[in-house]
């Protein structure tokens, strides 16, 4: 397997991603968004560790994954409760820090 | 033709107790001031006394050092105390220090002394206002600054106490100030003193510029060799000084207004601290003087002016006060005059203005024990006939009267016809400048008999113009319709007819005492040189002191027929042109208005404006350019998170963009 296929593999993955975030209101649904920008890059970093032939890659890679992990669970938590108030995922429906 | 033998004066360091202890004429009121000031209320009970106290300490001090001078040989009758030094900057140094002379102790002596008994009389003048312990320290005060202008041995300290001079009778001009017209002649008084310490200032720096040094020394001691010019300029300097703060044209317009403050003070303005100051001025800086004509001509021109200015307002105004601060205004340019005329007129002005300090004094004193038993009326058309009822002001007031007429023998009368003789001595290359001036001097002595007579017929003698409560009506003018105020006229308390008693005996006595022997011209030789006498006025003296006599007479005699004789009319009538003029001070006040005021607001406003407009403009306008910029940017603020979202990616592929740009 050549390096663009994975490096190919990865821009559609995060374009994906990104415009989850960017197009969709739900909550949760922008969550996905971004846990598929993470592990884009995660793939990034793991195809070229594998290329150089070091673990460098690997280990950031670990690292984005529990950071993700600490970041769901914060982030879920935050959107529960938003949905226990507002009665609603909506982004567009948490804008109180306007002005 | 005069001339100038300077007696060969080397200064001395002080020597002695008393002369080493001569700071403790100034610093004994300054502290006695300080302590009224802030001691409140409590002083209340004692305060006066310990202000009468501590000006009569100066003047027993003064009286010893004065003696210990005596004592010494002419030649060595001036000395320096050395006090500290007191800045150094640069190439300037400038040390505190006293010139003990017989010049300055002179005026020391007349200021304390006059003003001690200033103190006694205002004791009693000043027993029912409740801020008298306040009046007392700026009394002290104005005392102190006058001291200090008199002592010190260089323009920059005599600077020192020339404002401290102007800030005390701003203070006392003004010490009824809850009342705006008290308050705004205050503020007037100090303005035009400022317009005169500005030509003191510029003074100072020229002669620094000049002699590198500003004390009597180095200036007086360097003045044969430089430019005419420069001397000029700094001669004209000084006299813009001494216009501001001795009431001369033409920045005397704040003389009359300052009578606005209580009687004592008028008393202690006119003789014997402030006005005085300019006189002073001019012939402490006689060397300075001698050495440039065309600066002793303009004084003599001002001083010239200045005497008949006076002497016309004096003779229309109908307040008391105002006419003999008309009066002061006008023998105060006899004493310029006798200034400007050079060495043979140093030592007559300085004798002019002891004698007249004596007999204004006792004439202010006896103005305010009229207006204590008038309640307070200065209107002499509501007088009249009081001398029946206040026979000790009469006869005080009385002799002043004589005196200030130059009548012999008061004092007047020695020091006046001096001033008179001197202005007829022809000076070399001018032969009109003896008669314009002399001529001058002459009339001005006939004007000065009439308005003092006039103030003096029309205040004691006639009949009386004001309602007794007897219901007898007075005799009245033809067509007068007013109602007369009641008054009750009493003679003062002790404590005031005293100091008026004393200042009666120096004005009959004190032209003869200070003419005997050598006199007080023989005690100033050290300062104003020694004048060998060459020359004869342009008349014989006999003839002038005939014709000066003869107008004096024609002037009291015009004087009684006119406000004795017959009937003084209550209400004043419309008058002569000459007359309305001379009732507004001949328009000064409206030139000045004119010429300074109305400009000096336009340009003030058009300040503003620019300040407004360009200054406070560009500000507000800054301001507004960031409020506008920012509600501009708040739009970006949406508060939607996919918009935040959308900025940060695209400001990430910017970035990368930009990175690998670089890269490639």
């Amino acid at each position: 397997m050549s390096l663009t296929n994975y490096l190919v593999l990865a821009s559609v993955l995060f374009t994906i991603g990104a415009t989850t975030v960017l197009l969709r209101r739900n909550a949760i649904i922008v969550f996905m968004g971004v846990e598929l920008m993470l592990n884009a890059t995660n793939l990034v970093l793991v195809t070229f560790s594998r290329m150089h032939g070091n673990l460098t890659g690997q280990v950031m890679a670990f690292f984005v994954m529990v950071v993700a992990a600490a970041e769901v669970v914060i982030g879920l938590a935050i959107i529960v409760s938003i949905f226990r108030t507002r009665r609603s995922a909506s982004v567009d429906d948490v804008n109180l820090l306007k002005s | 033709m005069h001339s100038l033998f300077s007696v060969a004066v080397q200064t001395a360091p002080a020597t002695g107790a008393l002369q080493s202890g001569a700071w403790l004429l100034v610093v004994v009121p300054l502290v006695s001031a300080a302590i009224l000031m802030l001691a409140g209320r409590r002083a209340d009970r004692w305060g006066h006394w310990l202000g009468v106290a501590a000006s009569s300490f100066s003047f027993l001090l003064g009286l010893g050092i004065m003696f210990s001078l005596t004592s010494l040989p002419a030649a060595e009758r001036v000395r320096d105390l050395h006090l500290f030094s007191w800045l150094s900057a640069g190439t300037l140094t400038v040390d505190a220090g006293f010139r003990l002379d017989p010049l300055s102790l002179t005026f020391v002596l007349l200021v304390t002394f006059v003003g001690s008994l200033i103190h006694v009389y205002s004791v009693a003048y000043m027993e029912h206002d409740r801020d008298r312990r306040r009046f007392f320290a700026y009394l002290n005060l104005f005392v102190a600054a006058m001291l200090l202008l008199v002592l010190a041995d260089s323009y920059l300290l005599l600077f020192f106490g020339w404002e401290g001079v102007g800030l005390a009778s701003y203070l006392l001009i003004g010490f009824w100030n809850h009342q705006t017209p008290n308050a705004v002649a205050a503020k007037k008084a100090f303005i035009a003193n400022r317009i005169g310490d500005l030509g003191m200032i510029i003074a100072i720096m020229l002669m620094f510029a000049t002699y590198g040094g500003v004390d009597f020394a180095t200036v007086h001691g360097h003045v044969a060799g430089t430019a005419p010019g420069t001397l000029t300029a700094i001669g004209l300097m000084l006299l813009l000084a001494a216009t501001g703060k001795s009431a001369q044209f033409p920045l005397q317009s704040w003389l009359g207004d300052a009578m606005a403050g209580p009687t004592p003070v008028s008393a202690l303005i006119h003789a014997a601290t402030m006005v005085t100051a300019g006189v002073y001025l001019v012939v402490r800086s006689a060397p300075l003087f001698d050495a440039a004509p065309t600066a002793r001509l303009v004084v003599v021109i001002v001083g010239a002016i200045t005497l008949v200015f006076g002497a016309v307002v004096g003779s229309a105004k109908d307040d008391l006060k105002k006419a003999l601060a008309a009066s002061t205004m006008s023998q105060i340019g006899y004493m310029i005059l006798a200034a400007g005329l050079g060495p043979i007129g140093y030592a007559f002005a300085i004798f002019h203005l002891v004698t007249h300090g004596f007999f204004k004094a006792g004439m202010f004193l006896g103005a305010g024990s009229v207006m204590h038993g008038m309640d307070d009326q200065v209107d002499m058309r509501g007088f009249g006939a009081l001398s029946r009822y206040m026979k000790i002001t009469w006869i005080t007031f009385g002799l002043g009267w004589l005196a200030i007429l130059g009548v012999p023998p008061f004092a007047g009368f020695w020091s006046k016809d001096k001033i008179i003789e001197s202005a007829f001595v022809p000076v070399a290359g001018s032969p009109w400048q003896a008669w314009v001036f002399g001529s001058v001097a002459l009339l001005g002595a006939g004007l000065t008999s009439f308005y003092m007579s006039r103030l003096f017929f029309m205040t004691f003698h006639g009949t009386r113009r004001w309602d007794d409560g007897s219901g007898a009506a007075p005799a009245l003018a033809a067509g007068t319709t007013v109602d007369l105020r009641h008054q009750h006229p009493h003679e003062s308390p002790r404590l005031m007819t005293v100091p008026m008693i004393v200042l009666s005996i120096g004005s009959v006595a004190i032209g003869w005492l200070l003419s005997l022997g050598s006199g007080i011209v023989g005690w100033l030789e050290p300062v104003t040189g020694h004048v060998a006498h060459e020359a004869d006025p342009v008349l014989p003296v006999p003839v002038l002191m005939t014709v000066t006599l003869a107008l004096v007479a024609f002037g009291i005699l015009l004087a009684w027929r006119q406000y004795a004789a017959v009937l003084v009319p209550v209400v004043p009538p419309r008058g002569s042109v000459l007359t309305r003029a001379a009732r507004k001070d001949l328009y000064q006040d409206d030139v000045n208005d004119a010429l300074l005021v109305e400009p000096g607001t336009y340009l003030t406003r058009s300040l503003v404006f620019g300040d407004h407009q360009v200054v406070d403009g560009g500000a507000t306008g800054l301001a507004r350019l960031t409020v506008g910029a920012g509600s501009l940017l708040r739009r970006v603020q949406n508060g939607y998170v996919r918009s935040y979202a959308a900025t940060m990616l695209i400001g990430l592929i910017v970035l990368v963009g930009v990175v690998l740009a670089a890269r490639i």
